[in-house]
């Protein structure tokens, strides 16, 4: 005897709904054994069904060695391969057309072929280049500001595609590697002659300076600093190196700045972005760099 | 069929055994397959179990809840290679244990951040995001920086891993902790023989702090191995279309 029944076998029906009890009660209250609602039962039951549908249609069962492909064949890897493909085919005029220019010099002065490698530069950009370089381009400390006129590994349009694609001081076999010595920190030079060598560097973007240690300086900056920055201070981009007589800077050109970066030396790291993007998106992001700012 | 219904939910234990057997056929169907058909891991070159820094990284990433915000697997559609690179392959992330496939993207993947910024972006980054990423809402890690790895325990990180599948040999596990701090050192003697044993590992020192091997250049080394194993060269894409 279930417990909704009564003595006589019969199912208890609630007086006030009309509705058949399930028998349990607490309290004096009884619940009620309504049932499922009709469109419910109906979604279910097409669910219940779509659901066979799928399996015929769609990969879905899985066997000893393989499993059911299903009828449509579907594969969501293929159907990304052939929307990739059709994206490429789209903009394939355009990319071969990057790649096929005799110089980049020349793309620049096709003004449709510039328009679109702006475009696909810029949006390769934000993709690839803002968070170090800044959305704008306008970098931060120890990352640089690509608006501005000056470079540091050289602003012609092959440069800027030799830094985008094997990097500085990356992991690339044919990247540069040379870097700003730590003069302090390795003992190279006395801490007396870091604060002379401070103060001439300081000197040569004119800003106020101890001249008597400044003269000291220069005789250091001679011995240690020409080779990569010249003379004149003026840097080299072959080797990376900053020019020191202008009022632009990586790090900073205030006087603890620079002591900070004679005596610990400097090595920012671009990486290398051959394995990441194709050659005409490299060209591409060359244009867009070289039209932010004072490109050589 | 109603009164059949009626008879199982008055019974609790025909009813807890029927719940088992319904549960268990979703298993079998579900994840049973996963362990033995050979069609769910692809055939790749390159993948490696992770060297005891990156593994110790990946300890650090995982404590720290970096998969509450990144998650590590770009999936097969349109937009997201285009942005991130290659969809994700199983058999990236089949030394991964568990694994950080994730489902929220407070901030973006990360499955394919290998080798995407420098070394000092990452110790910048994670010291303090804002001074790089304005608009980053990401928490700052600088303690990282000044927390020593606690890399006395690099071999039983190793065996723990072989427990459950990962492929480290004896001699992996018995030069855990050494290779750990081959890892940060260029000049070290161990350096060949370190390669040998985890073939394309990037050897330096990753937060730029020679003093000290900090939880810092244990997570930085892992981020800059992070979908950068596969040699995709030699991956056959049409032969594993699923």
């Amino acid at each position: 005897m279930a417990d909704n029944e009564t003595d006589g076998g019969e199912i208890e029906i609630d007086d006030h709904s009309g509705v058949e009890t399930t028998g349990h009660e607490w309290d004096g209250i009884k619940e009620l054994n309504n049932p499922l609602p009709r469109w419910w039962l109906i979604v279910f039951y097409i669910c219940v069904i779509w659901a066979v549908g799928y399996w015929v249609m769609m990969p879905a069962w899985p066997g000893i060695t393989g499993y059911t492909k299903g009828l449509r064949n579907h594969s969501e890897r293929q159907n990304v391969a052939a929307q990739i493909t059709q994206l490429e085919e789209a903009r394939a005029e355009a990319t071969q057309q990057l790649v096929a220019a005799p110089s980049m010099e020349a793309i620049e002065s096709d003004p449709a072929l510039n328009q679109f490698a702006l475009a696909a530069g810029a949006s390769l950009f934000g993709d690839n280049c803002a968070t170090c370089h800044g959305a704008g381009g306008q970098g931060f400390k120890g990352y640089p500001n690509l608006n501005d006129d000056a470079w540091i590994w050289g602003g012609a349009l092959e440069d800027i595609n030799k830094t985008i694609t094997v990097g500085r001081r990356s992991t690339h076999p044919e990247t540069t590697n040379t870097m700003m010595l730590a003069y302090g920190r390795q003992g190279i030079l006395s801490r007396k002659q870091i604060n002379d060598l401070t103060e001439y560097v300081l000197s040569l973007s004119g800003q106020t300076h101890d001249a008597a240690a400044a003269i000291r300086g220069a005789q250091e900056f001679a011995a240690q600093c020409t080779a990569c920055h010249g003379a004149d201070g003026t840097g080299n981009h072959a080797l990376g190196a900053p020019n020191l007589s202008d009022a632009i800077w990586l790090y900073g050109g205030d006087r603890a700045t620079i002591h900070e970066t004679l005596w610990d030396g400097r090595g920012g790291v671009m990486p290398s972005w051959e394995a990441r993007l194709s050659e005409a998106e490299i060209v591409a992001l060359s244009v867009y760099v070289h039209s932010l700012g004072g490109g050589e | 069929m109603l009164e059949k219904h009626k008879f199982l939910e008055r019974h609790g234990l025909i009813l807890t055994i029927a719940i088992l057997v319904t549960v268990s056929i979703g298993g079998m169907v579900e994840i049973a397959p996963l362990f033995y058909l050979e069609s769910t891991i692809e055939e790749v070159d390159g993948m490696r179990p992770y060297s005891p820094l990156e593994l110790a990284g990946r300890d650090v990433y995982v404590r720290e809840g970096c998969y509450l915000c990144h998650s590590q697997q770009i999936r097969p559609l349109r937009d997201e290679v285009e942005r991130y690179g290659h969809y994700s392959l199983a058999a990236e992330s089949m030394y991964d244990h568990p694994f950080q496939w994730g489902s929220k993207r407070t901030g973006p993947d990360l499955a394919r951040v290998g080798g995407k910024y420098s070394d000092e972006w990452h110790r910048q980054h994670l010291a303090d995001p804002r001074a790089l990423v304005p608009e980053s809402v990401m928490p700052p890690y600088a303690f990282l920086q000044s927390r020593a790895l606690d890399y006395y325990q690099a071999a039983a990180r190793l065996k723990a891993n072989r427990a459950v599948g990962v492929p480290y040999t004896d001699e992996m596990i018995e030069n855990a902790e050494s290779d750990l701090r081959a890892q940060v050192d260029p000049l070290s003697d161990q350096y060949e023989a370190f390669l040998a044993r985890y073939p394309n590992a990037q050897v330096r020192n990753f937060d730029g702090d020679a003093h000290q091997l900090s939880e810092m250049d244990a997570l930085i080394a892992y981020m800059q191995i992070l979908g950068a194993m596969v040699d995709f060269e030699t991956y056959n894409a049409e032969e594993n279309y699923r």
